[in-house]
C-alpha cells in the first residue's frame, strides 16, 4: 500500500505528474491515493522529501 | 496570461484554480534571466520583484567558478521574482479585463460532447458544470486537464527534474549575482543554485533527475550543501517541486483543448526554466481562442495556429536545450572542470550555446570529440 507521511509532504505535485495510473490528486495540501495505485513506486523515488513509501 | 489575453479579445473567460490563495505556496526559484523578456509580455509592477541581478557565475566541481557579468546593461540582467505577488497579480489583470476568477475551485474532470466541454469541478465543497466550447489546460505539473483530453503527459523519471528549496537568511549571500553549482556527487543530472532575494534573502535550491534520485534525495543533498556552504544559514521557508524536462511534447491540441505552461511541458529542459515560457504560450492560445471562437472552429483543426505558433518559437528552442541537456549529462565531474579551467578569464556573457560549445570544443577537442558535440552544435 502506497503511504503518504503527511508531516513530511510538501504538496508540490511533482509524483501527481509521474504517476501512470493517474491514480494521485493534489487537493490543496492533501495528497490523495485512489484504489488505481498499481503501487509501483515511481512516486516514491521521485518525491523531493520522502514522503512517500509503499508498504506490504 | 491566456485568460488576460482572451478577456482582452472580449470572450467570456473563467479561470479556475484549485488553491484558495492563487500563488501559494510557491513552487519556484523565481528567476527571469532576462528582464526585457518579462516586459515584453507585461508591464511590470514594483511590488512583483524582489531585486535585479546583474549576472550568473556558474562553479565547478572543485569550486572554479566562471562569471557572466551583464555590465548593468539594463535590457539584459534579471529579476528575481516576488511570484506570490506575481501570480496575483497576472490573475487581477486577468480579472481587470474581465475574466471571472473561481478560486478554492479544482477541476475534477471534462467531457466533450457536441462541440462544447463540460468541466466538473468542485467550487468551495459544492459540485458545478462549466460548460464552453474551449478549455486552456495551464494547470501546470500535475496537469489532469490533458490526460481528460486523452494527451499523454505522464512524466518519465528521465524527463522531470526533482527540486527542494528553502528560502534563507544569511550574511555570505551575493546579491548581484545568481549562482549555479555543478558535479554529480553535489546535484546528480542537475545544479544547485543561489538566487538572491534583496536584504540578506535567498531562494537556495536543488534540482536533480528524477531517473537519478531516490526517496528524499533532493532534500538531503540540498542539507548537505547548506552545511558546507552556509551552516549558519536561517531557513525561512521550504519549496519542493517537480519540473518537466521532457522537450516538446508531440501534441498539445485536441477539440477543444489547448494546453500551456508546464502542463505542456514547455519549461526549458536544461535550466527548468519555465515562466517566460508558459506565460508567452499563454499568449499565443489566448490569441489563437479569440480566433477560434469568433471562426466557430474550436476543433484540432482549428487550433493549429497555436500548435504552429509554439512549435516554431519555444518548441525549437527548448528542442535545442533538451538535447544539450542529454549532452551535459554524460560529462563527470573531471570534464566539467576541464572545461570551466578553460573558460578562465574569458567573458562568455555574449556567446550564445553555439559559440559557447565551439569554444569548448577548440579548447578541449579530443574531449568533446569524444562526446559527441559536433553532432550537439549541428543541431544547435
Ligand atoms: C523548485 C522550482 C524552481 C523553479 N525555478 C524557476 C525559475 O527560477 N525560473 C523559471 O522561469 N521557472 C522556474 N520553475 C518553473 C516554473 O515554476 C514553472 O515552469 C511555471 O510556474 C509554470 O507555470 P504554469 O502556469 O504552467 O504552472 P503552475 O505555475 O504550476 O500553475 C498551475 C496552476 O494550476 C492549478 N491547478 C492544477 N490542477 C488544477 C485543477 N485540477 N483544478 C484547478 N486548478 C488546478 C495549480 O494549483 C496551479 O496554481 C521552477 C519550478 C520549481 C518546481
Ligand atoms: S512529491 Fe512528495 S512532497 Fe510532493 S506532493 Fe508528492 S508526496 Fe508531497
Ligand atoms: S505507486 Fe505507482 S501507481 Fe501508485 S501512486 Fe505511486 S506512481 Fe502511481
Amino acid at each position: 500500500m502506497l503511504t503518504v507521511n503527511r508531516y513530511k509532504c510538501c504538496y508540490c505535485g511533482a509524483c501527481v505528474g509521474v504517476c501512470p495510473t493517474c491514480a494521485l490528486e493534489l487537493v490543496e495540501t492533501w495528497l490523495e491515493v485512489s484504489a488505481e495505485c498499481k503501487e509501483c513506486s515511481l512516486c516514491t523515488k521521485i518525491c523531493p522529501v520522502g514522503a512517500l513509501e509503499v508498504k506490504a | 496570461m491566456a485568460a488576460k489575453t482572451a478577456a482582452e479579445l472580449g470572450l467570456y473567460v473563467v479561470l479556475v484554480e484549485k488553491r484558495q490563495e492563487i500563488g501559494e505556496p510557491i513552487r519556484c526559484a523565481e528567476g527571469v534571466s532576462q528582464r526585457s523578456e518579462l516586459r515584453e509580455l507585461i508591464t511590470v509592477q514594483p511590488d512583483w520583484i524582489s531585486t535585479e541581478v546583474n549576472g550568473v557565475r556558474l562553479h565547478s566541481p572543485n569550486n572554479d567558478n566562471v562569471s557572466m557579468t551583464v555590465d548593468n546593461r539594463e535590457e539584459v540582467g534579471g529579476y528575481i521574482l516576488e511570484r506570490k505577488t506575481f501570480d496575483r497579480g497576472l490573475a487581477l489583470q486577468a480579472a481587470c479585463a474581465g475574466a471571472e476568477v473561481l478560486v478554492k475551485t479544482r477541476a475534477t474532470g471534462l467531457i466533450r460532447k457536441d462541440d462544447l466541454c463540460t468541466v466538473s469541478v468542485i467550487c468551495q465543497g459544492e459540485s458545478l458544470q462549466i460548460e464552453a466550447p474551449l478549455i486552456i489546460g495551464a494547470d501546470g505539473v500535475e496537469s489532469k486537464v490533458a490526460r481528460w483530453a486523452g494527451i499523454d503527459t505522464r512524466l518519465k523519471p528521465e524527463d522531470i527534474m526533482v527540486c527542494a528549496q528553502y528560502l534563507v537568511l544569511d550574511d555570505c549571500i551575493d546579491q548581484e549575482y545568481c549562482e549555479f553549482f555543478f558535479g554529480n556527487r553535489m546535484a546528480p543530472g542537475g545544479y544547485v543554485w543561489i538566487f538572491p532575494k534583496g536584504g540578506r534573502l535567498a531562494n537556495v535550491g536543488i534540482g536533480i533527475q528524477g531517473s537519478q534520485s531516490c526517496p528524499g534525495e533532493p532534500i538531503r543533498l540540498l542539507d548537505r550543501f547548506m552545511q558546507r556552504r552556509m551552516p549558519r544559514a536561517k531557513i525561512l521557508q521550504i519549496v519542493a517541486g517537480g519540473i518537466p524536462t521532457s522537450g516538446p511534447m508531440n501534441n498539445t491540441t485536441s477539440d477543444g483543448i489547448m494546453l500551456v505552461g508546464d502542463a505542456a511541458h514547455q519549461s526549458d529542459p536544461l535550466t527548468g526554466g519555465g515562466i517566460i515560457n508558459a506565460m508567452r504560450a499563454g499568449v499565443m492560445a489566448g490569441q489563437t481562442a479569440g480566433k477560434a471562437i469568433s471562426s466557430g472552429d474550436v476543433s484540432t483543426a482549428g487550433l493549429k495556429e497555436y500548435e504552429d505558433r509554439w512549435r516554431s518559437s519555444i518548441g525549437k528552442q527548448i528542442e535545442k536545450r533538451y538535447n544539450a541537456k542529454n549532452f551535459f549529462l554524460k560529462l563527470t565531474d573531471d570534464d566539467l572542470n576541464h572545461l570551466a579551467g578553460s573558460l578562465h578569464g574569458m567573458d562568455i556573457s555574449r556567446m550564445d550555446m553555439r559559440d559557447l560549445l565551439w569554444f569548448l570544443f577548440k579548447q578541449n577537442p579530443k574531449l568533446l570529440w569524444n562526446l559527441g558535440v559536433l553532432n550537439l552544435i549541428d543541431k544547435l
